[in-house]
């Protein structure tokens, strides 16, 4: 049986979300999503507000300053790549249960 | 499928908060039980997939794209509560950093993406996987049809909210095939992502998948959490 350590099948996961979010993205698809398509199809989009952010310095996947298209939109995935890690790691590790004490 | 403010009026977007709020409460109670030492570091990179996944729009018709909801997904990894938190962890540094969803629909964009696709999503696998023969093979399989099925039916929940709080008058009839016909083919998108990611996890460490747990007991000695192998 094929097996790797934990360590590696973590660090395996993040390079790739590093790359999608760092490397692939530029190659992503700038049309309208679903919900954007049809609001603009069916007209429900009229209600629509602008983000209060949308000045923010990541707005848009992009890092303000940074002309290079692919270089702002990289650098903001690996922001948000590092961030949501960061975020949603620290919630996890603090909401785990210790189960070597209290298993079920 | 991120919702922007002013799709959703004010109140309801108050009661979509409400729900988000009390289902992200319920997976936090729930996710105690799902994360441990090993998993908790995993979920935290499942967020950080998910986050960049979320980023590669893939077109699926003329004009239109769609990109990875990652509910099912992360539900099938880590388990549904803390599958939930997963997508609601992503949504929220989505919306808060990168302005991308309304701070307002907030609530909604969790109800929607989180809470529904996880679910649902999850749902379907777990009935997938008591039809499919017992083996590992299957996973992935129960993966593509729990995770295509999460997609639609984040776009019909959305259309169920508009039509009670949408901010336009227009024929929800009309809305609801239109958005569930072309969510239906992100779906497809979406099942090929899971069931592709999902079967990787599974090739290499079927013990960290939370939904392959009960195919790879044979190994299990005693409640011990370590897996017998090397």
């Amino acid at each position: 049986m094929k097996t790797i350590t934990t360590k590696a099948f973590l660090a395996a996961g993040l390079l790739v979300a590093l790359v999608l979010a760092g490397l692939v993205s530029y190659y992503a698809s700038g049309s309208p999503d679903g919900l954007e398509k049809v609001a603009t199809d069916q007209g429900f989009d009229a209600g629509a507000k602008d983000h209060a952010g949308a000045e923010w310095p990541l707005a848009d996947y992009g890092v303000s300053g940074v002309g290079d298209e692919r270089l702002s939109g990289g650098l903001s995935g690996v922001i948000g790549v590092a961030v949501t890690l960061a975020l949603g790691g620290g919630l996890f590790w603090v909401v785990r249960g210790r189960r070597a004490e209290s298993r079920d | 499928m991120h919702v922007p403010d002013g799709f959703i009026n004010a109140p309801v977007s108050v009661a979509t908060g409400v729900v988000a709020a009390t289902g992200v409460a319920v997976a936090l109670r729930g996710a105690r039980r799902e994360l441990d030492d090993a998993t908790a570091p995993l979920a935290g990179v499942t967020a950080a997939f998910v986050f960049g996944a979320q980023m590669l729009n893939f077109p699926v018709a003329a004009g239109t794209s769609g990109h990875l909801l990652g509910g099912a997904l992360a539900a099938i990894l880590v388990g549904p509560y803390t599958g939930v938190l997963v997508v609601s962890v992503v949504l929220a540094v989505q919306a808060l950093l990168f302005a991308d969803g309304g701070l307002t629909a907030l609530g909604t964009n969790i109800t929607i993406m989180a809470i529904v696709t996880a679910i649902i999503g999850y749902g379907v696998f777990k009935a997938g996987l008591a039809i499919l023969p017992k083996k590992r093979s299957s996973v992935p399989v129960a993966a593509f049809a729990g995770a295509f099925l999460s997609v639609p039916a984040s776009a019909i929940s959305f259309t169920a909210i508009y039509a009670i709080g949408g901010t336009t008058d227009i024929p929800l009839g009309e809305m609801l095939l239109a958005m569930t016909g072309v969510h239906l083919l992100i779906g497809v998108g979406e099942a090929l992502i899971t069931a592709v990611t999902v079967s990787s996890a599974v090739a290499v460490r079927p013990d960290l998948v939370y939904g392959a747990r009960g195919l790879v007991k044979p190994l299990l000695i005693n409640g011990t959490a370590e897996e017998a192998t090397a």
